[in-house]
């Protein structure tokens, strides 16, 4: 169980690091695009183009990339694996 | 407008039918099984519906009412900030979900106090995570459903009250007689209502409004600030959009109706699953329903209240009877959200409650069928109460609601957080960090103390973190029973 744990806490780790990118790219596209004056703004299918790459882009490029890194660092590990040393406590 | 009745009780219908289907699904189990299987579908969810019933108890009136009225008034800024809660699904699932599949499994855990009684062992966090629970989430429900009965009101024109009894009773009813299957089922069919929807109203505005160019070019004509991240009149300073990233950011992992999910999933497969199309459906969602808002905007201006955008461009934009059918959008995330708190409170009540004080965790006291009885019983009356306040509702509980999303934040965070990660987290430090926590977000937000634009939760998060640490030191240390069932040494 305790592989189980410690690759539970791997993953995790995996996330918070997804979740830190998903925050530069957030910020990097809409400050860097859009922090100037909207009348040099320049334009992707009619929005404004800070828009464009951090909200119309961004969840599906996130959605890949987790398609990705689940596939490839995510392990299917067995939820309910009995525990002997547990067993007698969980019963309580 | 009767018209648009039609689809809208047909809808609702649909609903009970397919939460009396899922109810049926459920194996017939004994004592502690029943609990199991009525409040977390016996941990048997795959991908799809984990990742629907994460995204509709997280999405209510606030993301497709409340929000595209707000960004309404500010424009594309505000939708920025409500892609901010994209990762909701990933996060919740990457950093709780595996710990909470396999400990639920382990301690039979059904709530998130069941597991926080696990790790901390104390009375006095159970008895302060079920306050919590009872008195945030009733105000909340009471909040949800005055929305959904006003989004009806708008919508169809028939009264306040008759939207409230036809949706209020429907949401009631199959969250009582189905519980966690029938919630989950109906979840996911609501999460697929509201997709279709936000997908039908976002291109009836753009073609309302001559093509997606003319319409940013119209709001850019009205005010630039509206096509700008810091919105109409820089009304969302940086430092305000920042603390977001805590309030409907990290902070989400102290949700307990969305936390409360990961004990139910089938296997490994259905979380990963969940997490890649989870992220994909909620940005999708979110995105739509938000700039619908703020094109809506070009379309209808002059608005007196933001909040009427959503069904004023149903009304005004759709046929009579595609109006009816979309308004089962909103509506739908509404009722996804009330019964999932529905079945927490009743779960509370039921589980971290009667059965752990009054049948001191036995339930081979108790026969099934009474058990079964009690929660059905249990759920119908917290359901009525909460119908029943929202014809009149006490000032009280719309007080509280105020407080509510932050609120819980404040008292579950750090203590799911750190009792899952941290091994020295002791009860006294879970206790202190619930009771300071919530104390500096009430006195925050009702002392409206300038925090130069930050949001009160993030003072909040620091001073629990803080208060958490030090009464630590005055705790006990963890026992190795609770080491070895957390950690596996």
């Amino acid at each position: 169980m305790k592989k189980a744990f410690r690759q539970a806490d791997r993953e995790a780790l995996i996330t918070l690091g997804l979740y830190a990118f998903f925050f530069v790219w957030w910020t990097v596209f809409a400050f860097g695009l859009g922090s100037g004056d909207p009348e040099e703004y320049s334009y992707v299918w009619g929005l404004p183009a800070w828009f464009f790459y951090s909200c119309v882009l961004g969840y599906p490029v996130m959605s890949l990339i987790l398609w990705v890194v689940v596939r490839r660092f995510f392990v299917d590990i067995p939820l309910d694996a009995p525990d002997e040393e547990q067993h007698g406590e969980e019963k309580k | 407008m009767n018209v648009a009745l039609v689809p809208l009780t047909g809808y609702l219908i649909l609903t009970l039918l397919l939460a009396l289907w899922a109810q049926r699904q459920a194996s017939k189990n004994t004592g502690s099984g029943f609990i199991e299987e009525y409040f977390i579908g016996g941990r048997a969810m795959g991908g799809f519906v984990l990742a629907m019933t994460i995204i509709a108890s997280y999405t209510s009136a606030s993301s497709f009412v409340g929000g595209p009225g707000v960004a309404y008034k500010l424009g594309l800024g505000w939708v920025l900030l409500a892609m901010i809660q994209v990762p909701t699904t990933f996060l919740t699932l990457g950093v709780l979900g595996k710990r909470f599949a396999i400990l639920g499994r382990r301690i039979h855990a059904v709530t998130i106090t069941d597991f926080l009684y696990a790790r901390y062992k104390s009375d006095a966090v159970v008895i302060l995570c079920s306050v919590a629970v009872l008195l945030f989430f009733a105000a909340s429900m009471v909040a949800q459903f005055i929305g959904g009965a006003r989004v009806f009101q708008a919508v169809t024109g028939y009264p306040y009250e008759a939207g409230l009894c036809l949706f209020g009773v429907t949401v009631v009813l199959y969250t009582a007689v189905g519980g966690f299957r029938a919630v989950a089922v109906t979840d996911a069919l609501q999460g697929v209502v509201m997709l279709v929807a936000s997908v039908v109203i976002l291109f009836a505005v753009v073609r309302a409004g001559g093509g997606m160019e003319q319409c940013i070019q119209t709001l850019k004509s009205m005010d630039a600030g509206l096509i700008t991240p810091s919105g109409a009149g820089g009304a969302i300073p940086a430092p305000m959009l920042f603390s977001f990233w805590i309030l409907v950011g990290l902070g989400i992992l102290g949700l307990p109706q969305t936390t409360q999910r990961c004990f139910g999933y089938k296997d490994s497969k259905s979380m990963h699953d969940a997490m890649v199309m989870g992220t994909l459906i909620i940005g999708f969602l979110l995105l739509f329903m938000h700039l619908a808002g703020v094109l809506g905007r070009a379309v209808m201006p002059g608005l007196t209240s933001g909040d009427l955008i959503i069904p004023s461009l149903i009304l005004e934009l759709l046929p009579p009877f595609w109006a009816g059918v979309f308004v089962a959008g909103p509506l739908a995330a509404i009722m996804s959200t009330v019964d999932t708190m529905l079945l927490l409170v009743s779960a509370s009540i039921i589980k971290d409650l009667y059965i752990r004080y009054r049948l001191k965790d036995d339930t081979s006291k108790i026969s099934a069928r009474k058990i079964g009885r009690m929660s059905f019983c249990c759920t119908l009356a917290v359901g009525l109460l909460v119908f029943l306040a929202s014809f009149n509702p006490p000032d009280l509980l719309v007080w509280i609601n105020l407080f509510a999303f932050g609120g819980l934040e404040a008292v579950f965070l750090w203590p799911i957080v750190l009792g899952m990660y941290w091994r020295r987290a002791n009860a006294t430090g879970a206790v202190c960090s619930m009771v300071a926590g919530v104390a500096v977000f009430v006195l925050l937000s009702v002392g409206k103390i300038p925090l130069g634009g930050v949001h009160a939760i993030v003072p909040t998060c620091i001073v629990s973190l803080l208060a958490f640490w030090l009464g630590n030191f005055r705790g006990r240390p963890v026992s190795d029973d609770v080491t070895r069932l957390f950690w596996g040494d």
